[in-house]
């Protein structure tokens, strides 16, 4: 057993159901107990679909569990079939009928429906949403994936976006448009738009393009083993890696055509004098591995930003990122414990986060801007405007998304510097973080002051349910009264590094006391 | 009393019920830890569950989850699942290690689940041996929010239930106000019964563990909220009696049930009428603003909390509206008795759900306002159908007389809001690439940059 109060990642049932809301004419029927439908408004609330995720649930209740949870399984399989008429269906069961070892695989298979039933193995005790959602798809796509003649023109297919994925619907619509400007055709997008005829028509493509490792590769690995179909490796989310996706791209189908890019503006935003503060700044990085892969090679060179820790949530990947993390020389940080991600954010103390919807919480309980870069996301994240991750229109929205946070953090110094007003007092904290409620509340006990947070941060632990971060000088090191108020000058997007270097500095000398002169030691010792 | 509506001729209590079997759009019972943890401030709850449970908290808590909730799930594991032994122990020491890092926390749940069930992990031991261990600091207790055993709301009444065994014994004639109310309401609630001169009243759940109300022969309770079943049952099998009355939802709700209460001890007419008069009058004041919106409207309900019933009657009575059928996930006929007699005779009263053969319904009645779940209402209202979405009325502080408007308020916003949007389309837009497709290249660098 594991306590737990946050997940990054669902059941993989959930995985499956992402596979099945994003695809057409298929029907989910998914063996679980009366509560499970809670799922339907992840897709209903949240992606906001105007139509109920197409999976139905046996909803078994104690009353149900002698013996007849098969034919109640059997009944809504059937009901499923009749009322929906799918093209095809899958089947599998939640964590709970796991338990009680029904096997809708073979409860179908007796059953004689007209179309093709896919059974579902989702290991719930051992395996994510993640790996539902590619198990899935790869199923879906052994099954009905044809021998087929390839197509006459040069084409591919654009595999891995689901449902619920984070900027999948941009994604798709601008690597689309910029294949088509390659000339090179889309046969199937899968598995976000396509029915199970349209798997059947995988095959007819010359390559594939893996959109997303994370829900896709399977079924890429499964397809350039079968049908001969090689996928290209590069995740275009960024400049750099666009540019190298349709150098790939450019040597599967041997396109010479250079895409447009005179509407990429990243490049010259980025040169552009007012970009200089962002040099150097420190940047964490954690989510899903191809996101942070990708976030982390473009705050470095696109950014001119310092990674100083990345990290992301799907053990999958682990070896791929901890590769990754050891050629920028940085430990990975792999961990599905958000305590654990909190604990290096503390320690490290970076300028900017570039992380969940949960890292997102972290950076206001610490003060520290932060930017959504991945799944799982919130419903603001999920937005009306057209707002891609990858290729050129993307690179231009990454941009925006993490510097505005930045640019803020700027303009709310500058307010302070200049306007003693009550408004921008020190203790107001920067507004644009919804401090009306200050960071660090913890449940029954008196906020800390933002400002200082980094360093009580830890104290206010003890309410919380995570052991201190090992900071060296921790409790240690006392700051005088002067020193305090000079601390409380430094901006206070730096203020928490500020703090954490002096007394790092302090207590590697064996100094007790922090004063006026400690502090700007300490300053000059670390300065660049 | 005065100015009483005229009843219904027989009322809906002897309706023919329709009980259906099928697919349950539905939360389970562990969605009650979401409220109840914020009412009881010295309680942990601790779901021995899935990944599942622990997805549906966060889902249903929303951004709650990051201000370091009193919740959590001890999610199972393969090991765990191989050898019963195993699991004892390793509950133990999550128990042991929660506790000692949350010193604050005075009792401790131990909610179970679908999983936890299946297995059949004894709980109610677990709970046991781990009250012997942290006591007194510490008391233990345990109940089901298993989807397979609970609807929604029913996990309250599971966990009020679990906690009547231990309340402390009284021979003293003594009233408790059931049900797990928002402090501003219960603090109404209080008041309004401490100004007709009730007193020895105290609440369950209480708001801190040594508040808990003390149960005997002479014990009276009324309860707020419809599914407390079990909960009534087990305070009658401690000798206590019910005061049998609607529910305090609308301003004739809420002066039925206080009225029962002061019969109940003897309060004389006009000590009623004088307390009462001024907080009805602002009650139906604030109806009446709202009303206007929902008179002669037909309303749709889905199953979900249990409180279909007596909000039927408030719409119907005090709003003017027709109910068309009435879904509701369990009718406790003995609880809801007093409300269905206050129904008109019209609407279709069903228990359980086959929701497909609901929706069917539902379509064809085209009701001009539909409550139900999340999973259903974005998808209805593409098809045009205004809806009001339930989990709220569970949420919201709508009981009582200063909340009466607010209450009708949360119906009449959707329909006044379907009425100022003149955009034409209603139906949401077709997901997925294909139709995105013509957006790029040429309009898209415009807008986003």
């Amino acid at each position: 057993m594991k306590l737990t109060v946050w997940t990054y990642e669902g059941p993989p049932h959930v995985g499956a159901m992402r596979v099945a809301t994003g695809m057409k004419d298929l029907h989910f029927v998914l063996h679980a107990p009366q509560g499970d439908t809670y799922a339907d408004l992840l897709f209903t609330m949240i992606e906001r679909r105007s139509h109920r995720p197409p999976v139905t649930f046996t909803t078994f209740q104690a009353q149900d569990l002698g013996s007849d949870t098969a034919a109640l399984f059997k009944h809504a399989a059937q009901d499923a079939h009749d009322r929906f008429q799918p093209q095809a269906m899958i089947v599998g069961s939640s964590c709970t009928a796991e338990l009680i070892q029904d096997d809708p695989g073979g409860l179908a298979d007796t059953m004689g429906l007209p179309v093709p039933v896919i059974a579902l193995e989702l290991p719930s005790y051992s395996r994510k949403e993640n790996f539902g959602a590619d198990e899935t798809f790869f199923q879906i796509t052994r099954c009905l994936a044809e021998p087929i003649e390839r197509t006459a023109r040069i084409s591919c297919n654009l595999l891995g976006p689901t449902g619920l994925g984070f900027r999948h619907r941009d994604d798709v619509t601008e690597i689309a448009a910029l294949l088509e400007e390659m000339g090179v055709d889309i046969n199937v997008v899968a598995p976000m738009g396509a029915s199970p005829t349209d798997i059947a028509r995988l095959g007819a493509a010359h390559f594939n393009v893996l959109l997303y490792p994370e829900t896709g590769e399977t079924a890429a690995r499964w397809l350039e083993r079968t049908h001969s179909q090689p996928y290209t490796k590069t995740v275009p989310i960024g400049v750099g890696a666009t540019r190298e996706f349709i150098a790939e791209v450019q040597e599967l189908s041997g396109s010479t055509v250079m895409p447009d890019d005179s509407r990429l503006r990243l490049p010259w935003w980025s040169s552009s004098v007012d970009s200089t503060y962002l040099t150097g700044k420190r940047v964490f990085v954690f989510g899903d591995a191809t996101h942070v892969r990708a976030a982390a090679r473009m705050a470095q060179e696109e950014l001119g930003f310092e990674v100083v820790g990345l990290g992301c949530y799907n053990r999958e990947f682990a070896r791929d990122i901890r590769a990754f993390a050891r050629e920028m020389g940085l430990e990975a940080t792999i961990t599905d414990d958000y305590l654990e991600v909190e604990a290096a954010i503390e320690a490290l103390q970076p300028e900017l986060i570039l992380g969940t919807q949960m890292e997102r919480h972290i950076g206001k309980r610490l003060n520290i801007p932060c930017a959504v870069i991945s799944a799982p996301v919130h419903v603001q994240d999920f937005p009306a405007r057209y707002s891609p991750q990858m290729g050129f229109e993307g690179a231009n929205v990454i941009f925006d998304t993490w510097i505005h946070p930045l640019v803020m953090g700027l303009e709310e110094h500058l307010l302070a510097m200049f306007r003693e007003d009550f408004e921008f007092h020190d203790a107001a904290g920067p507004s644009h973080h919804g401090h009306s409620v200050p960071a660090g509340t913890v449940e029954g006990r008196p906020t800390p002051d933002p400002a200082l947070s980094a360093a009580t941060a830890a104290a206010g632990k003890e309410a919380s349910m995570v052991d201190a971060p090992a900071l060296p000088a921790e409790g240690n090191v006392i700051w005088l009264a002067d020193a305090e108020r000079e601390l409380k000058k430094i901006p206070f997007f730096v203020r928490g590094k500020a703090r954490r270097n002096t007394e790092l500095f302090a207590a590697e000398r064996g100094m007790h006391q922090i004063s006026v002169d400690t502090l700007y030691e300490a300053k000059a010792h670390y300065a660049r | 009393m005065t100015e009483q509506r005229p009843l219904p001729q027989s009322g809906c209590r002897d309706t023919p019920i329709l009980r259906e079997r099928g697919q349950r759009e539905v939360f389970c019972g562990l969605t009650g830890i979401i409220w109840l943890h914020r009412k009881m401030q010295d309680a942990f709850f601790l779901v021995v569950g899935s990944r599942t449970c622990a997805h549906l908290l966060q889902s249903a808590a929303g951004v709650m989850i990051f201000a370091e909730p009193r919740f959590g799930t001890a999610i199972l594991e393969e090991k765990d699942l191989a050898g019963m032994a195993d699991a004892h122990e390793e509950l133990d020491r999550e128990v042991t290690r929660l506790l000692s890092r949350r010193p604050d926390i005075r009792q401790l749940f131990l909610v179970g689940s679908c999983p936890s069930e299946v297995i059949k992990l004894d709980l109610s031991r677990a709970a046991e041996r781990l009250s012997q261990q942290f006591a007194p600091h510490v008391r233990v207790l345990n109940f089901s929010g298993s989807g397979i055993e609970t609807t929604f709301t029913q996990g309250e009444d599971a966990c009020l239930a679990s906690m009547v065994p231990g309340l402390p014994e009284t021979e003293a004639r003594n009233f408790v106000v059931v049900g797990a109310l928002p402090d501003v309401v219960e603090d109404q609630a209080l008041s309004l019964l401490a100004a007709m001169g009730i007193e020895h009243v105290s609440c369950l759940p209480a708001r801190r563990a040594g508040d808990d109300p003390a149960v005997g022969p002479n014990t009276v309770f009324a309860l707020t909220q419809p599914f407390l079943g079990d909960t009534a049952g087990a305070l009658e099998r401690r000798g206590a009696t019910r005061i049998v009355a609607p529910f305090p939802f609308g301003e004739e709700g809420t002066t039925a049930w206080i009225a029962a209460v002061a019969e109940t001890f003897g309060i004389a007419q006009h000590v009623f009428d004088d307390v009462t008069a001024a907080p009805r009058a602002r009650a139906r004041k604030a109806i009446a603003a709202q009303a206007q919106e929902l008179n002669g409207k037909r309303v749709f309900f889905f199953p979900d909390s249990q409180l279909e019933v007596p909000l039927a009657r408030f719409l119907t009575r005090e709003c003017g509206m027709e109910a068309v059928e009435i879904g509701t996930p369990y009718l406790h006929k003995d609880l809801c008795g007093p409300d269905l007699a206050l129904i008109a005779e019209g609407p279709v009263l069903s228990e359980g759900q086959d929701v497909d053969l609901q929706l069917d319904r539902c379509r064809a009645n085209r009701p001009d306002l539909t409550v139900c779940g999340l999973g259903l209402a974005n998808p209805l209202e593409a098809e045009g159908l205004s809806t009001k979405w339930a989990i709220e009325l569970v949420f919201t502080p709508v009981h009582f007389y200063e909340q009466a408007g607010d209450l009708a308020g949360l119906f009449s916003r959707p329909l006044r809001r379907r009425a100022a949007l003149r955009m034409g389309a209603t139906s949401g837009p077709i997901e997925g690439p294909s139709a995105a497709q013509g957006l790029r290249p040429a309009a898209a660098g415009e807008v986003s940059a």
